[in-house]
């Protein structure tokens, strides 16, 4: 996958030959090639503008050295600058507190219970947190059970009240369980939800509002398209969530939504989950992340044997 | 409605009177046509398309643009060959007629099994489910849920177990039951996990036992959410099963999921079938003119 861009990139350069340095007019099928591997890589289609804009601005003027092949290099300085954009501001998870609250929100079919599951899997092996899960989704036939299994696969409790269709109460109770039951971790799986449902979002929105999350992560499926910018925005609008998770990364999908979201909403990617089971979650790196994206394999080390 | 006006407008007052298209519409259509997820290849196709007929039609006005827009598009979407098309309640192509519903992990399969199963069940067929996803947590309870919803019988064993047995099971009880419409779930699966496609040929494979041309519809449900993915999904899927239609979901949200028209195009499959809700009520049978026409309805 990298030759092909990097192939793409160095027929996109031919014309520069024999140029000394870059400039608008001989770079302007190379941003174009870069821009398209990027929407084919679902990057939002305005983002992917706004972003091979910038990595022009930054290369206009620069030499074209000779020595490693301009393609190579142009896609190096785009792997930088979007690795960069994809890292910043990395922040660990906030599990303090007594108990400690994380919510779990995002789209229909994201992955949320499953996270939901790996978490709590994921934190009960970390000394001095002691998780509970809280079925809050009152609506997906059988989400109940679902989480039940999963618990009972990882040994972590899970809180229900499967008579009760009030997801804020079941919350609110669930709170007031873990002091009882001395656990201070809450990871609360709630129901899917479309950006678009006003009493959804209003119903998440509530949840948050009674328990005061330390954490609430957004979850998202990473084979979205397009539309990803138009939904991580929205419910950043209702419940300015703390986190994203990317889920289905054992896919082969380029992911490039991860990059939509993070220059939409500016939130750190804390987690990616990539399996059914439970023990397939690992902490993000940016770099993998923008080479996936870019559809290369280690660049880098082409770069330096170059 | 106002977005979808000045957009055509603007395609209008730079192709009118010149027999290519100029840089402007091409990012119009552009703009359009990748942020609904159809991607860049087959835009660049549409936009060639309507480059041909422009310059052989010497159209004039915007409605004009629109229709050859519509025409151009929808020619892209396939029809069901007529050995497979069928309504609810017209009589099936075959009896009992098997339907394997596959795809990704959380497209919605499941619901759309209990949507068409209810659907089957109000124009009076009898209808069988077979629930050969044994490994999702609680996947044969969601099922369940969903047989008693609908109100029709389903056939199960414990989960873990084999899903080529359960599928098996499921196509003999529907024969000797005489069930007219028989519907197996699948377990989600990524496309690029060749055990797992294996497995889905081989639940294909044993209820040819029992029917030797069964299934007579597989069905691959897409997330309308899902971007350029979806087309690697069409093709693996399609080489592990033979897909013969497909089914959008999700619809109800702000994604378009105009990367059917790839597929549709590519593949040559129809897609029959429209999730737009979590109900039971929330299927509807694909309309290629509404389709085309919400993937220019740029507001919301
Ligand atoms: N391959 C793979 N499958 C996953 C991953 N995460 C979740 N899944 C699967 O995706 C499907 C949906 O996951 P769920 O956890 O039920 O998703 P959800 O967001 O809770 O769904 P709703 O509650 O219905 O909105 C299930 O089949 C999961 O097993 C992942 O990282 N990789
Ligand atoms: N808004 C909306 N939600 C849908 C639609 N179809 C399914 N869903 C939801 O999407 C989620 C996943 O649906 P399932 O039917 O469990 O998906 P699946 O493909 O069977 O999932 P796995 O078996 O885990 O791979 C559930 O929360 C459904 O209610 C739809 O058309 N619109
Ligand atoms: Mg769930
Ligand atoms: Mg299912």
């Amino acid at each position: 996958m990298f030759e092909s861009l990097s192939e793409r990139l160095d027929s996109a350069f031919k014309s520069l030959k024999g140029e000394g340095r870059i400039t608008e007019l001989n770079i302007a099928a190379t941003v174009k090639e870069i821009r398209r591997a990027l929407i084919d890589a679902d990057v939002n289609y305005k983002i992917a503008k706004e972003f091979t804009d910038k990595v022009k601005d930054a290369v206009l003027g620069e030499k074209v050295i000779t020595a490693i092949s301009p393609g190579q290099l142009m896609t190096k300085i785009v792997k930088d600058e979007l690795t960069e954009l994809m890292g910043g501001n990395e922040v660990e998870l906030n599990a303090k507190g007594n108990p400690a609250i994380i919510l779990i929100a995002g789209l229909q079919g994201s992955g949320k219970t499953t996270f939901s599951g790996k978490l709590a899997n994921y934190l009960k092996g970390k000394k001095g947190f002691s998780p509970m899960l809280v079925a809050a989704d009152i609506y997906r036939p059988a989400a109940i059970d679902q989480l039940k299994v999963l618990g009972g696969q990882i040994g972590v409790d899970v809180y229900s009240e499967p008579e009760n269709k009030d997801a804020v109460s079941i919350a609110q109770n669930a709170v007031k369980e873990a002091k009882t039951r001395n656990k201070n971790v809450l990871i609360i799986d709630t129901a899917g939800r479309l950006a678009v449902d006003e009493v959804m979002m209003t119903e998440v929105a509530n949840v948050k509002n009674a328990v005061n999350p330390q954490e609430i992560l957004f979850v998202v499926d990473s084979m979205t398209g397009q539309d990803a910018v138009n939904t991580a925005k929205a419910f950043n609008d209702r419940l300015n969530f703390s986190g994203v998770v990317l889920t289905k990364l054992d896919g082969d999908t380029r992911g490039g939504a991860a990059l939509s979201i993070k220059y939409t909403v500016d939130k750190p990617i804390k987690f990616i989950s990539s399996g059914e089971k439970m023990d397939t979650l690992d902490v993000f790196y940016p770099e993998r992340m923008a080479q996936r994206i870019l559809g290369m394999g280690d660049i880098t080390t082409l770069v330096e044997k170059a | 409605q106002q977005t979808k006006e000045n957009f055509l407008s603007k395609i209008t007052k730079a192709i009118a009177g010149k027999s290519t298209v100029d840089e402007e519409v091409l990012d119009n259509l552009e703009e359009a046509l990748v942020g609904a997820d159809v991607g860049i290849d087959t835009t660049v196709q549409i936009i060639e398309r309507i480059e041909t007929r422009v310059a052989k039609d010497k159209y004039l006005n915007t409605t004009e643009l629109n229709n050859i827009l519509q025409q151009e598009i929808e020619a892209m979407l396939v029809d069901a060959p007529s050995a497979n098309s069928y309504a609810f309640d017209s009589e099936l192509p075959s009896k009992p007629y098997v339907i394997m519903v596959v795809g990704v992990n959380g497209v919605g399969k499941t619901t759309t099994i209990g949507k068409l199963a209810h659907n089957f069940k109000k124009a009076g067929k009898n209808v069988l489910l077979g629930a050969a996803d044994t490994f999702r947590a609680a996947a044969v309870d969601q099922l369940t849920i969903w047989s008693e919803r609908a109100g029709v019988p389903i056939v199960k064993q414990d989960m873990g177990s084999d899903p080529a047995a359960v599928a098996f099971d499921t196509v003999q009880s529907g024969v000797s039951r005489g069930s007219d419409v028989i519907l197996i779930d699948t377990a989600g699966r990524l496309h690029n996990k060749a055990h797992l496609m294996d497995e889905l040929s081989k639940i294909r494979r044993v209820m040819q036992k029992v029917i030797p041309d069964a299934p007579h519809e597989v069905l691959l449900v897409l997330d309308g959410s899902t971007g350029q993915n979806a087309l690697e999904q069409a093709k693996h899927f399609t080489a592990a099963t033979d897909v013969t239609a497909l089914a959008i979901t999700k619809l109800d949200g702000t994604a378009k999921g105009g990367v059917v028209l790839a597929i549709a195009n590519q593949f040559k499959i129809p897609v029959k079938f429209i999730g737009v809700g979590e109900k039971m009520e929330d299927l509807l049978v694909f309309n290629k003119h509404e389709f085309v026409d919400s993937l220019f309805n740029l507001e919301k």
